[in-house]
């Protein structure tokens, strides 16, 4: 996210009030896909408040992201019914095959993985959400599938540049 | 005054008044382990919970003002028992690690387990694994010892205006952190270590150095000199069990010679050598029209303060080392050449009343010739460990003097320790080198005392010189303020980074209310008072080591030796 783009958001909120912390943060996530450090640094100034301060209130929702996502941002719905479908091993089986926890990036910037409360499809349980597509009914088999076909589409992707 | 009534017993309170104050002043013992004098309840650890008649189940009394005709029943077995419950829900998460524990023995939380009669593990909670911090020179986190009580980010942010910690994350995966999870070391931190002196439990501690000065202790080829801050006689005593506001200067030196050091210097010898310094730097930016108003550079947590929060000031920063720097710049260099000894071979310790301290001692711009001036320092707390290691019964130690050529001071560097000395101790030999006479009075009342922030104009040579005082890091931005909008004119400002300055620093004894430091101030004034030199200009040892070393002050020697210059600090403010 570039300054100007930062300076954009700031504009939007013409009187430094503290109350403006979460709106702001909320477009800053929006605009660049998680919440850096340098943002974190410029709101401070713009409204007065330390890092810390903002990195303590950002932290208690869940949210807000401090890394720079994936690619693909695969969201697992660990809410009760979907827990009663098994979405947990469907969590595994994806932190198995991604090599990362919940919360992490891999190491290539390919897959972002999310755990979320319950993404309101229960009907659909167990749900999992990539790139804010949903998926129905998806298990071990089915995630499996889906990483690999997601693996597919960014090496042809890839290619595509280069050619 | 309201009447109310405490344990069946009618009482005075005043109107307004918590109901915790109330009882503290009845001798009533109340636990609490987030309650800060001074500072607006929180009402966070629920430890102070009291019965209150007409109000079902308990009130914490650190949060419930007082009203006329009140009932308060403090300890019955609902109370008791609340509290113990609480502390055991505490305790659910907690390591039980007390035998490993530097807090072991003198920790609140340990303490209140063993009163409350805690015998037995209740609740098991889920073990944080929250990592150790322990990249900052001067304090090491261990949040997985934390008990959420808030102090340390209360004190960081309301008294010292600093805020590098904050609670991070929510309801049990709460923890106290840095912005980003950054280690206390590139955070905002200035190491003043005041979150240590009110953390209840070992989850704050300063990094410790006793096992290197030991070793350097028992190496045979090193020398090993140890000076000690104006302030560490003032108040080591309390470790041993003597009350607030006892010097014990003598026994102390014995106890550093049983330990095994070879040259016992005192620090508010060079705090003399400072003011030879500084007054006649003061005096240069009046005449030269130099930037005013020059600013003290002794407290290390302050500097660092400026350096980030406000380079554009650095140039008001006097650009004297602080006392324990200039000692360890002289004992490296003229008292090396003295005893014909070579710098590497001496090991160089400091016993402190401040964790910053130990920051700036490894600050790069404050060396001379590459190897550290200062090798190790230690708090006052570190150093009392350090007695009771050796074996050694303090109270029955006999007086000795220190060393040569260091030992002597005069009263002007010993109030270096009180927030307002440096100021007194700076006016009475500015005085001197402006005018060529002493004061008529040498006590500048207006710079002593417990306040935040303190000023005044004093006469010297005809001409009005504006001071100001703080102490605090959140009264020194206040003043800063000032200054930048004008509100304040002056010409000299003292601050010290410790409300009260070193007196209360973050590494003097634990647990000392407001009455111990006003009783720490007490004894400085009354040293003051007592003895014969009271400026140091006029302190023999200052004297000797101008006349056959330095030159003059602010000469190029001194230049080299004992000035420096800082730079703006890139930090996540
Ligand atoms: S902090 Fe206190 S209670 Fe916890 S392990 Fe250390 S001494 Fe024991
Ligand atoms: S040492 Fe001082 S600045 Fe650092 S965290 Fe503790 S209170 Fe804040
Ligand atoms: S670190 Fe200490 S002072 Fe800070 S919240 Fe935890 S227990 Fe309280």
């Amino acid at each position: 996210m570039t300054d100007l783009q930062l300076n954009d958001i700031l504009g939007k909120y013409a009187e430094c009030k503290r109350e403006y912390l979460i709106p702001i943060l909320q477009d800053v996530q929006e605009a660049q896909g998680f919440i850096s450090k340098e943002a974190v640094q410029i709101i401070g100034k713009y409204l007065n408040l330390p890092s810390s301060k903002i990195y303590g209130v950002a932290t208690f929702y869940n949210q807000f992201r401090f890394n720079a996502p994936g690619r693909y941002i695969i969201q697992v719905c660990r809410g009760t019914a979907c827990h009663v479908k098994g979405s947990s091993n469907v969590l595994d089986a994806l932190q198995r095959e991604l090599k990362i926890k919940a919360g992490e990036t891999t190491r290539d910037g390919l897959f972002s993985l999310e755990v979320v409360a319950c993404l309101g499809a229960c009907g659909l349980a167990p749900v999992i959400c990539i790139n804010g597509e949903f998926h129905a009914n998806v298990d071990n088999a089915k995630a499996y599938q889906l990483i690999k076909k997601l693996i597919k589409e960014s090496k042809v992707e890839a290619d595509n540049v280069k050619s | 005054m309201i009447k109310i009534e405490v344990n069946n017993k009618t009482t005075e309170a005043k109107p307004g008044e918590y109901l915790l104050t109330t009882l503290k002043r009845l001798n009533i013992k109340i636990p609490t382990f987030c309650h800060i004098e001074g500072l607006n309840p929180s009402g966070a650890c629920r430890m102070c919970s009291v019965e209150v008649e007409g109000i079902p189940g308990t009130v914490p009394a650190c949060a419930f003002p007082v009203y006329d005709g009140m009932k308060v029943q403090t300890h019955t077995a609902k109370v008791v028992n609340a509290r113990k419950t609480i502390l055991e829900l505490l305790l659910s998460n907690h390591p039980d690690d007390c035998l490993y524990c530097v807090r072991n023995g003198n920790c609140e939380l340990q303490t209140l387990a063993m009163e409350l009669g805690v015998s037995e593990r209740r609740f098991y909670g889920e073990k944080n694994n929250h990592k150790l911090d322990t990249g900052s020179p001067a304090i090491v986190r261990d949040p997985a010892k934390c008990i959420l009580c808030g102090k340390c980010v209360r004190v960081c942010e309301e008294i010292q205006s600093v805020s590098a910690i904050e609670i991070i994350g929510r309801g049990s995966r709460a923890y106290v952190g840095t912005a980003f999870d950054e280690g206390l070391n590139i955070s905002s931190c200035i190491n003043c270590g005041q979150c240590i002196n009110v953390c209840p439990t070992a989850a704050l501690t300063e990094q410790s150095y006793i096992m290197e000065v030991l070793n350097a202790i028992h190496n045979p080829k090193k020398v090993v000199v140890v000076q000690h801050a104006p302030s560490v006689s003032v108040t080591l005593g309390e470790e041993f069990g003597l009350k607030a506001g006892t010097d014990v200067n003598g026994l102390m030196t014995a106890a550093m010679r049983k330990i095994g050091f070879n040259f016992v210097f005192e620090t508010s010898f060079s705090a003399d050598l400072t003011i030879m310094e500084e007054a006649s730097e003061l005096a240069h930016r009046i005449k030269t029209g130099g930037a005013l108003p020059m600013m003290t550079s002794c407290s290390p947590g302050w500097v660092k303060f400026v350096e980030q929060f406000y380079p554009e000031m650095i140039p008001n920063l006097s650009t004297c080392k602080s006392p324990q720097e200039m000692l360890g710049a002289v004992i490296k260099s003229y008292f090396a050449e003295k005893q014909k000894i070579s710098p590497d071979d001496i090991y160089s310790v400091s016993i402190m009343p401040c964790t910053a301290k130990k920051f700036e001692a490894g600050r790069p711009e404050l060396s001379n010739s590459g190897i550290p001036d200062i090798d190790a320092v230690l708090t006052v707390r570190e150093f009392a460990k350090l007695i009771r290691m050796m074996g050694i019964d303090f109270k029955q130690l006999e007086a000795e003097f220190p060393d040569n050529p260091f030992g002597d001071r005069s009263t002007a560097g010993k109030l270096f320790a009180s927030s307002g000395g440096v100021m007194e101790a700076a006016l009475r030999s500015a005085h001197y080198f402006l005018t060529g006479k002493e004061m008529d009075n040498y006590i500048v009342n207006e710079v002593r005392g417990q306040d935040g922030i303190k000023t005044a104009t004093v006469k010297v040579a005809g001409q009005e010189l504006g001071i100001a005082v703080a102490s605090g890091l959140g009264n020194a931005r206040k003043v800063i303020e000032m200054i930048k909008s004008g509100a304040m004119n002056v010409h000299f400002v003292e601050i010290m980074s410790c409300s009260g300055g070193c007196i209360n620093g973050g590494g003097q004894p634990l647990k000392a209310c407001t009455e111990d430091i006003i009783q720490r101030m007490k004894l400085l004034y009354k040293i003051d008072k007592e003895e014969q030199i009271n400026v140091s200009h006029k302190n023999p040892s200052i004297v000797r080591l101008y006349e056959e070393y330095l030159g003059e002050p602010l000469g190029e020697k001194s230049h080299h030796l004992l000035h420096t210059h800082y730079h703006k600090r890139d930090v996540m403010i």
